[in-house]
């Protein structure tokens, strides 16, 4: 019988690592590290014992392969002789391509109808908010599916385009909305040293030569301003510095445009963007667009009205309030959702598979999948590319909520 | 009187009120005021107003020309003669097979009719907390076994043995937590749940037909019913784990927080698609060889997985939304990490986390439509494949989309305006 006036015993009792606070943490941590490694074995023990039984082994080499199958909508060359690596690559780009277009127009039109749904317009307002409702309560899978089957139906055929009693014709000659895709006018260069991609590498590095000049115009503004109290005027100036190089660049490679004309049954020439494509981009545009409205309709009303008010007493002019007031402190709310929506939108375009746009998931984790058998490979690697875009996403936000937060001392 | 009398004239009494002017006052104000107050919103209101009524105008023979008692799209077509006009007959013909699937056996629709029903009686108890007595909470524990039993059927033994096993544990659980703490009391619960789920599941096994009804193999669910299985399923399921994990990654132990942290964003950084990939295809190798899981078992384990990781960051929101004090105050009271939690900080943090948890059930039970691609037969994959691909209703987009639309839409409508319902009654603090 130990009583209060013993000492404490100095030994080690294994009663200790359960009891005592000091080592509990680690008693637990242990035994979660245990149970997560004991896990990882059975489950990697499984898979060897799997993989023996079916004769098959983990290995990349397939990658290296001829794919045999064709996927119609692409950036890089292609042919079903290239590699299944190459053919993931297609797919890659056509995720990217199907993100980044919808990342533009879902928020053009997020912020759109985000701010008409704050609209003194009575009828305005619920049009929008019935919008809203409807996108966001109903499954995305549902919109693509119904907004390919409204393309389809509704749009005319290219044999609609033909003979002298067309029911359907180009829009101005240069484009053509049929159900199976649209065909638009293609760029190109005539000029020799232009030709191949050459072209274009010259077209951007203006773009971005002009881009660092209109930057420096505009720091040029405001040190004048610093000075003299007075911002000169620049507008023409910065649309000659975007547009005069520019226009030169293309004229002098030789531009011409490309455009679509129905050859037999079907249009030849020009871009073509295959109904899938558009489908896929508008659903998830307007799908998203509803999630975008809500959150710059939640940024505005974020701001509170006396902000509006002590604005309007320091004598400044409303166009002046809404930008450098209102939106500096809105675009803080709403610019974290905005990129999470962003990637919500890149995530959802893996649902490309429902109406056969060949993305990542159509050509890596489905035909490629499906011709080669290889699942825990192909999955593997297509989980590595959305966690890859998740996680960069993720770091741009973290810097970005940094760079804004409120600097408080 | 002296001045009144040097004055011409003066009223010594009210006048009678005028009404206001008709510009002012009740409907007229409300048009100029919220449909024509400038220029620009008047011209805004007429081109809503010009395409409304186009939509209507343009809808309207669809509707009011619909056939719902034909038996293919061919003979609606005849019927019609060219006329605009929908063919709801295919909703008439194939209701059961949007319901259920094309596989679960007709006479015994009642039985997942009568667990929707019932699922509402046991959703109220918790929706409605403030408004219902807490006893009723009993029916929602029981709920999840009675619905098993009716829509799984089989022996009443196999859900009932597994209520007697989480009763034991209950019992067991809070004398052992008495004698010799938390950690051991948890240990001598799961012991004491497993001995009552084996015997029970040896027992079950060898009366298969007591008190049964006839059972119905999980791959013959199918339709609406699908959805709202795995939708309900998944975040009953998530929700401990998602508490479980939240928990983690708050903890000041290091490495049990970098494993819910690298498991949380693993799984919050891929779409649903690749683990539904996982499910279909991938999940039966790190199996043990010859065990032959059920597809949508195996569906349900990765939803959970997706959902739980997602559940887990709105209650991290809500723990972290918490004063530090009340963590402080909970250790000054004596309490141990158990009791401090389960008494006083995530009553709270749930509080807070309860509309944020309501946005991702909405979401999970939109993303439950994913399952059609990988070729299960939920409502989607109903329409995609059995139906619209039948020589009968190959064409019929409208009606069908309509009418996923109409089934999706009350649903998560009604549980988002439920949850903003809910904010505003858990709002304590008086703006």
């Amino acid at each position: 019988m130990t009583t209060l006036s013993d000492p404490p015993s100095q030994s080690f009792q294994f009663s200790k690592l359960i009891n005592d606070t000091r080592y509990r943490s680690y008693t637990f941590q242990f035994i979660a590290l245990l149970c997560v490694i004991a896990l990882m074995s059975y489950l990697g023990w499984n898979l060897v014992q799997n993989l023996r039984a079916a004769g098959l082994n983990i290995s990349y080499g397939f990658l290296g392969s001829p794919a045999g199958y064709d996927i119609n909508q692409r950036l890089i060359e292609y042919d079903s002789q290239s590699t299944h690596w190459r053919a993931a690559m297609v797919g890659v780009l056509n995720t990217l391509l199907v993100a980044f277009l919808g990342c533009i127009t879902a928020t053009v039109i997020g912020v759109f109808v985000g701010v008409l749904r704050l609209s003194k317009n009575w009828l305005v307002r619920k049009i929008m908010s019935l919008y809203v409702e409807i996108f966001r309560n109903v499954p995305v899978l549902i919109w693509i599916l119904v907004i390919m089957a409204i393309f389809i139906a509704v749009l005319p055929q290219p044999r609609d385009f033909r003979g002298d009693d067309a029911t359907a014709s180009m829009l101005g000659g240069l484009f053509a909305f049929t159900g199976r895709g649209f065909y638009l006018p293609r760029p190109y260069f005539t000029a020799e040293w232009a030709a191949g991609g050459a072209g274009w590498l010259v077209v951007i590095g203006v773009l971005i030569a002009s881009f660092f000049g209109s930057r420096k115009l505009s720091a040029w503004a405001s040190k004048t301003q610093e000075a003299t109290g007075v911002r000169p005027t620049t507008w023409y100036l910065t649309l000659g510095i975007w547009f005069v190089p520019l226009l030169i660049v293309l004229l002098a490679q030789g531009l011409h445009w490309e455009i679509p004309a129905l050859a037999g049954f079907n249009f030849q020439g020009g871009i073509f963007a295959r109904n899938s494509l558009i489908a896929l981009w508008f659903a998830l545009s307007i799908y998203t667009a509803a999630f975008i409205a809500e959150n710059v309709r939640a940024g505005i009303l974020a701001i509170s009205k006396g902000q509006t008010e002590a604005a309007a007493s320091l004598g400044l002019r409303p166009n002046r309030i809404m930008n450098l007031v209102i939106l500096p402190q809105a675009l803080r709310v709403i610019i974290p959702p905005l990129i999470s929506q962003y990637l919500n939108l890149t995530k959802n375009s893996s649902l490309a598979i429902a109406v056969g746009y060949m993305d990542l998931t159509g050509t890596l984790g489905g035909i490629t999948l499906n011709q080669t058998g290889r699942a825990i490979e192909c999955v593997l690697l297509l989980m590595l590319f959305y966690l890859t875009i998740s996680l960069a996403i993720s770091a741009i936000m973290n810097a970005y909520n940094n760079a804004v937060k409120l600097k408080e001392r | 009187m002296t001045e009144k009398a040097s004055l011409a004239f003066v009223r010594d009494t009210m006048l009678p009120e005028q009404p206001p002017p008709a510009s002012e006052t009740g409907i007229i104000k409300w048009v100029r005021a919220n449909l024509f107050p400038d220029v620009l919103n008047s011209i805004l209101t007429i081109v809503a107003l010009y395409l409304i009524i186009k939509i209507v105008v343009g809808a309207w023979p669809w509707f009011a020309n619909g056939m719902w008692a034909t038996s293919s799209l061919a003979e609606c077509r005849e019927i019609l003669q060219g006329t605009t006009g929908a063919c709801f007959s295919v909703l008439t013909e194939r209701w059961n097979q949007l319901l259920f699937g094309f596989t679960y056996p007709n006479d015994q629709y009642w039985r997942p009719i009568l667990a929707f029903v019932l699922l509402a009686f046991a959703a109220a108890p918790m929706l409605f907390a403030m408004f219902l007595p807490r006893k009723l909470l009993l029916f929602t524990a029981l709920y999840p076994f009675i619905a098993f039993w009716l829509i799984w059927g089989g022996t009443v033994l196999t859900p009932l043995f597994a209520l007697l096993g989480f009763v034991a544990a209950a019992t067991v659980f809070p004398r052992v937590e008495k004698a010799s703490g938390f950690a051991s009391a948890l240990g001598a619960a799961v012991v004491t749940a497993a001995i009552v789920w084996y015997v029970g599941g040896l027992i079950a096994g060898t009366t298969p037909n007591l008190i049964a009804l006839e059972p119905v193999p999980s791959r013959d669910m199918g339709g609406f019913m699908l959805n709202f299985i795995l939708g309900t399923v998944c975040v009953s399921l998530s929700l401990p784990l998602g508490i479980l994990l939240a928990l983690g990654r708050q903890s000041n132990m290091p490495i049990i927080k970098w494993i819910c942290v690298v498991f949380i964003e693993f799984i919050r950084g891929v779409p649903l698609i690749t683990l539904l990939f996982v499910a279909n295809v991938v999940l039966a190798y790190f199996l043990p060889p010859g065990t032959n899981f059920d597809l949508i078992l195996r569906v349900i384990i990765m939803i959970t997985m997706f959902s739980s990781a997602y559940i887990a960051e709105v209650i991290r929101g809500g723990l972290a939304a918490l004063p530090k004090g009340q963590y402080e105050a909970a250790d000054s009271l004596g309490l141990d990490y158990a009791q401090a939690m389960r008494l006083i900080i995530m009553p709270q943090a749930l509080k807070i986390s309860i509309p944020g948890i309501v946005n991702v059930a909405v979401g999970l039970f939109k993303d439950t439509t994913l399952v059609s691609v990988i070729s299960m037969f939920d409502l989607v994959g109903m329409i995609r494949g059995p139906i619209l691909a039948s020589t009968e209703w190959n064409g019929v987009y409208w009606e069908l989309w309509g009418f996923a639309i109409l089934l999706f839409f009350p649903v998560c409508y009604g549980i988002s305006q439920y949850s903003q319902w809910l904010e505003r009654q858990l709002a304590t603090d008086h703006r």
